[in-house]
């Protein structure tokens, strides 16, 4: 998939954070809830999937990489 | 009568000495266990000789963080907790405008601690447990303590940028717990799931719930409030039956839809405070637990966490705002419009009177002054009131309802916060000329416009060290010149409404 645009929504509501080299967002407390929810939110709307509470855990957050999986596993259900 | 928290604490321990009264995971402490080493930290503390002074708290959000809080009590002194996360000229502005005689600290918090570049002496609690206790001294100390004694000073943010250090008494947690307990049937059998950090003051609540009836508190990991269904298994596991949480934290729950596959059986109280509980998000949980207690909770840290509570025991339209309800026991409640009360259906500043009433800021007469002032319907003798700064009216029902902040201070995921001290950070940065920020009620976002050179990564980027996360703009908009008002301020009216427009409202 596509990572160029999720970097950019990622650079959008976290400028500050280095989403190449964090393989720990969410374990290392880089992001909170108010990141995730945002995130979630804006996912949905770019890549038209739904994301329930079942993959809202911290294993799919952790990297980009796992980022990535979630919204490619999702595009295919 | 009780004049010191700490008879809590000790009748508990004589009572269920054993059972658990604070855990988190796998580490936690005994009502006994937590009074001995509360004794420690407490004569150690006794080195400094102070009376009434300031001790600050810097750890994680622990167990052994209570005893460290309830030893500075045994010493004669009183607490600050600092979380060990705070950013760094925000934990310092804390230790300027204290100066506490003690910085007490914990093994996993040493190496931010230190980061800080505070000169002070620093204390870790590891090496503080190896000691002994002084019994007499701890006894006299006991001998000479009132209840209008301090026993905590919590941070909240203030507008000039410097946050103010509200000073609250023995008596007026006392009063709080006394009250709360009873009004939400607390026992012993309750296992309450901690959300609020410690130097948020609803945290209080909590800790001397536990204290006075020997309930536990079960710390709930911060990262679980990221992740909806891990909170509500963690729930179950611990077999949490009464919670007390920002409402933000209850929303992602309700969102994310989480509740729809499970429910946690054991959940039988449902509180929420900190900021205005939407009616959509708790009707979502109200279908799912018909039977439960729900209230809402509304107070300032200056009232000693809570002045009014609205038990939910009647249907809430969807369209129709949570009523924060009555005032709390033993705490007058009234709506002041100028100097006199407000008619019915009149809206005004909602004041409080009662032993609810804090001390006042730490080392601030000028704010203190101005807060708590005297009661303008009793010229005949001294009486303290606090304004809270929030407007409110009585509804139909004569119920009271919470309608806007009276300033620029807003709620933003549970925390106070005066969008002045994110201004003055943002002023601080070199290269911004400018900035305004606004609160977008609609979305939650905070919006920063601003005048300057750099990115928003950079700004992000130097906010970081100034102002704690939960206070970053999330939305940053760049402006070739901000609007202003004839006299020459910032028109903070025109930049809502150019904000609006291009938000398409």
């Amino acid at each position: 998939m596509d990572t160029e645009a999720l970097m950019k929504i990622l650079a959008e509501l976290r400028p500050d954070v280095d989403f190449e080299e964090n393989k720990e967002l969410v374990d290392s407390g880089e992001l909170d809830s108010f990141d995730i929810v945002s995130l979630v939110g804006e996912l949905c709307d770019a890549y038209d999937i739904e994301i329930g509470a079942d993959d809202i855990v911290p294993e799919n957050f952790n990297s980009v990489e796992a980022i990535c999986a979630l919204i490619t596993r999702l595009q295919e259900d | 009568m009780i004049r010191n928290i700490l008879e809590y604490l000790e009748q508990t321990a004589v009572r269920l000495p054993e059972k658990t009264a604070f855990s988190t995971g796998e580490d936690r402490i005994s009502f006994a266990e937590l009074e001995t080493a509360a004794k420690k930290i407490g004569s150690y503390l006794l080195r400094f000789g102070g009376r009434n002074q300031p001790v600050v708290v810097l750890t994680e959000k622990t167990p052994i963080s209570v005893a460290a809080f309830l030893g500075c009590v045994y010493s004669g002194n009183f607490y600050t907790p600092i979380d060990a996360a705070m950013p760094k000229e925000r934990a310092l502005s804390i230790l300027r405008t204290l100066s506490p005689q003690a910085v007490l600290t914990d093994e996993k918090s040493r190496k931010r601690a230190e980061a800080l570049g505070y000169e002070g002496k620093m204390t870790a609690l590891e090496d503080i447990l190896t000691g002994g206790i002084d019994e007499d001294a701890l006894a006299e100390i006991r001998r000479c303590s009132i209840d209008t004694d301090p026993l905590y000073a919590l941070f909240t943010s203030g507008s000039t940028g410097v946050p103010k250090g509200v000073v609250v008494s023995h008596q007026s947690v006392i009063n709080l717990t006394e009250w709360y307990t009873e009004a939400f049937d607390i026992t012993e059998k309750e296992i309450i799931g901690n959300q609020a950090p410690f130097y948020f003051d609803s945290s209080v609540k909590d800790i001397y719930a536990v204290l006075k009836t020997g309930a536990q508190m079960e710390i709930i990991p911060k990262m679980l409030f990221s992740f909806p269904v891990k909170l509500l298994e963690y729930l179950e596991e611990k077999q949490i039956n009464y919670i007390d949480w920002v409402p933000s934290a209850l929303c992602i729950v309700a969102d994310t839809g989480a509740l729809e596959g499970r429910k946690p059986q054991y959940l039988k109280k449902i509180m929420f405070c900190g900021e205005a509980m939407p009616t959509k998000q708790y009707l979502v949980w109200r279908e799912k637990y018909p039977d439960a207690l729900f209230a809402n909770i509304y107070g300032p840290t200056e009232t000693t966490v809570d002045c009014t509570y609205y038990i939910i025991d009647r249907e809430i339209a969807p369209d129709e705002s949570i009523p924060i309800g009555y005032g709390c026991r033993n705490t007058d409640v009234f709506i002041l419009n100028g100097d006199r009360l407000a008619a019915e259906g009149e809206s005004g500043e909602l004041c409080v009177r009662g032993r609810c009433l804090a001390l006042g800021y730490y080392n601030n007469p000028e704010k203190t002054a101005e807060a708590f002032i005297q009661n303008p319907l009793n010229p005949h003798y001294p009486e303290k009131i606090y304004k809270t700064g929030d407007i409110a009216k009585y509804n139909e029902r004569g119920e009271i309802v919470f309608l806007a902040r009276k300033d620029s201070q807003i709620k933003h995921m549970g925390h106070r916060i005066e969008l002045g001290e994110i201004e003055t950070a943002v002023h601080s940065i070199d290269f911004i000329q400018n900035g305004v920020c606004l609160y977008d009620e609609k979305t939650q976002r905070i919006v920063l416009f601003y005048c300057g050179d750099g990115t928003q990564a950079d700004i992000l980027k130097r906010l970081r060290d100034k102002v704690p996360k939960y206070m970053f703009p999330n939305v940053i908009r760049q402006m070739e010149k901000l609007p202003m008002t004839l006299n020459g301020k910032i028109d903070r009216l025109a930049l809502k409404e150019y904000y609006d427009r291009d938000n398409g409202k």
